[in-house]
């Protein structure tokens, strides 16, 4: 089989706009909250989130593109452009039918849609919804902006599986190398749901955490006073390319992705099956798929998402499926410091594992302040400061509403 | 220049992302400014709505350059 290596990254988070500055974050445990600055949310029973923080769209893509693009795309063209840089090609000398895009996004352009709502709510008048609205909000343009952008002509689409989208994405990608279908593919994901309906929505399901006095702090995983999730955004990007065709061409290669597993709980609409069954499941197929055994894995990177029950599940299935190895490897949420960026997180999750190995460091678990009784306290879940660790092995989890869940496998090369 | 004729100026500097010195009367908004098919779709809608107008579609396909679209607008505000 085609083995299929990450060779370049690119990412903008809410901890830091590029590679360099998030992987200084990562580093330092910094918190990416704050009271949200895209609209009034003074009125909203939460009021802080996880935001991009000096991006303007404008700048970058100038006034005119601007307007034609959501923010959740610029954020992926952003990205992109990193990860394309990173990787040292040049498309101009490639096969543009063998390269392909595969983007994940769970909302899409949910502002774009707001904004023409409200610009049309007179139901007297005739409603004038503007033409870029529609190719603005769905959620497959990214990859769409990105084959136009680079003129890439070969596989394209998008995935959507809420919180899981970008690994399915990921996921997706490593297959569609695997099976002989394109040689490169950019992967990855992106999301721009803090707007009034993303955390008035999350809000009434009573997903989101309501701690409004002290927002750093309130993206606690596996803390015992953890009240849900911080909302974020942002996106991430990898460059997926076959192992022979990135060594001919000289390229770094990051890590192999090794397999995948991609399962559901057949359980709720959002909530998390109580045992973490899907979550167990997902894990063992990942391993399977990768041929690795549960010994072989030195950090899990999990889903974590601070909220009482998915953390917990999760914990559960790692037991289950790890045994007494769970108690060796290390374990963070990066989502205590990023907030959870929906449809992105796969991608900027995958992108601190693989900072994390090549600096040789597992990024801390940041606000833990209280154990929770519910949660073994003998795992190594790397509290409030980083690891200094060598990571060969890692397993990446994502879960998602409609209870998807996938899990990868990254190895050192 | 009329207010009318500013205003839809206007309109084309903002939504098209050009330089105001590019927007002449016999610039045409496909061949000269950059306009794709949505775009010219969304300069007739904001008309449109600038002016409190209706554009019917057969009429917009006759508005192509700057100087065409100031004189339909025209017309429909003296009317």
């Amino acid at each position: 089989m085609r083995r299929v290596v990450i060779t370049g990254i690119g990412a903008i988070t809410p901890i830091g706009n590029t590679i360099k500055e998030y992987s200084q974050a990562l580093k330092e445990g910094r918190s990416g909250a704050d009271y949200i600055k895209h609209f009034d949310a003074s009125k909203f029973k939460t009021t802080f989130a996880c935001e991009v923080k000096g991006f303007d769209g404008a700048e970058v893509f100038g006034r005119k593109e601007v307007r034609k693009m959501d923010l959740f795309s610029q954020y992926g063209l952003v990205s992109a452009e990193e990860a394309v840089i990173d990787s040292g090609l040049n498309f101009d000398e490639q096969n543009p039918d063998r390269i392909g895009v595969i983007w994940g996004s769970g909302i899409g352009g949910l502002r774009s849609l707001e904004e023409q709502i409200e610009l049309n709510s007179d139901y007297e008048n005739t409603p004038r919804y503007n033409p870029f609205m529609i190719p603005k909000m769905i959620a497959d343009i990214v990859p769409g902006q990105i084959a136009i952008k680079y003129g890439l002509m070969g596989i394209n689409y998008g995935t959507v599986s809420a919180c899981a989208s970008s690994s399915h994405a990921i996921i997706n990608a490593m297959d569609n190398i695997r099976l002989g279908r394109a040689d490169i593919i950019i992967s990855g994901g992106s999301e721009a749901a803090v707007t009034r309906a993303g955390i008035g929505g999350f809000s009434g399901m009573k997903a989101l955490s309501g701690r409004n006095d002290d927002p750093s702090t309130a993206s606690r995983p596996f803390d015992k006073d953890r009240d849900g999730f911080v909302l974020g955004e942002g996106a991430g990007a990898l460059i997926l390319e076959e192992y022979e065709h990135a060594k001919k061409r000289g390229a770094k290669i990051y890590a192999e992705i090794l397999g995948g597993g991609m399962t559901d709980d057949a359980h709720h609409i959002t909530a998390p099956h109580p045992d973490g069954l899907g979550a167990a499941n997902v894990m063992k197929n990942a391993l399977l798929e990768s041929s690795v055994s549960t010994s072989d894995i030195d950090y899990i990177n999990v889903h974590g998402t601070s909220t009482p029950l998915g953390d917990i599940a999760e914990i559960k299935a790692i037991l289950k499926i790890f045994g007494d190895d769970a108690y060796k490897l290390s374990i963070s949420s990066t989502k205590s410091m990023t907030g959870h960026l929906l449809g992105a997180s796969g991608a900027i999750e995958s992108i601190a594992c693989i900072i994390g190995m090549e600096e040789g460091f597992v990024p801390p678990t940041i606000n833990h302040f209280t154990d929770d009784p519910e949660i073994d306290q003998k795992l190594k879940l790397t509290y409030n400061t980083p690891e200094e660790k060598q990571i060969d092995m890692i397993l990446c989890n994502t879960f998602g509403f409609g209870g998807h869940n996938t899990s990868f496998v990254l190895r050192k090369l | 220049m009329s207010s009318a004729a500013e205003k839809v100026k206007k309109i084309i500097v903002d939504k098209l992302g050009v330089d105001e010195s590019e927007v002449t009367t016999e610039a045409s908004f496909t061949n000269d400014l950059g306009a794709d098919s949505l775009d010219t779709v969304e300069l007739i809608m904001e008309f449109e709505k600038e002016f409190d107008i209706s554009i019917p579609d057969e009429e917009a396909e006759n508005i192509q350059t700057v100087g065409q679209a100031i004189e339909y607008v025209q017309n429909e505000v003296d009317n």
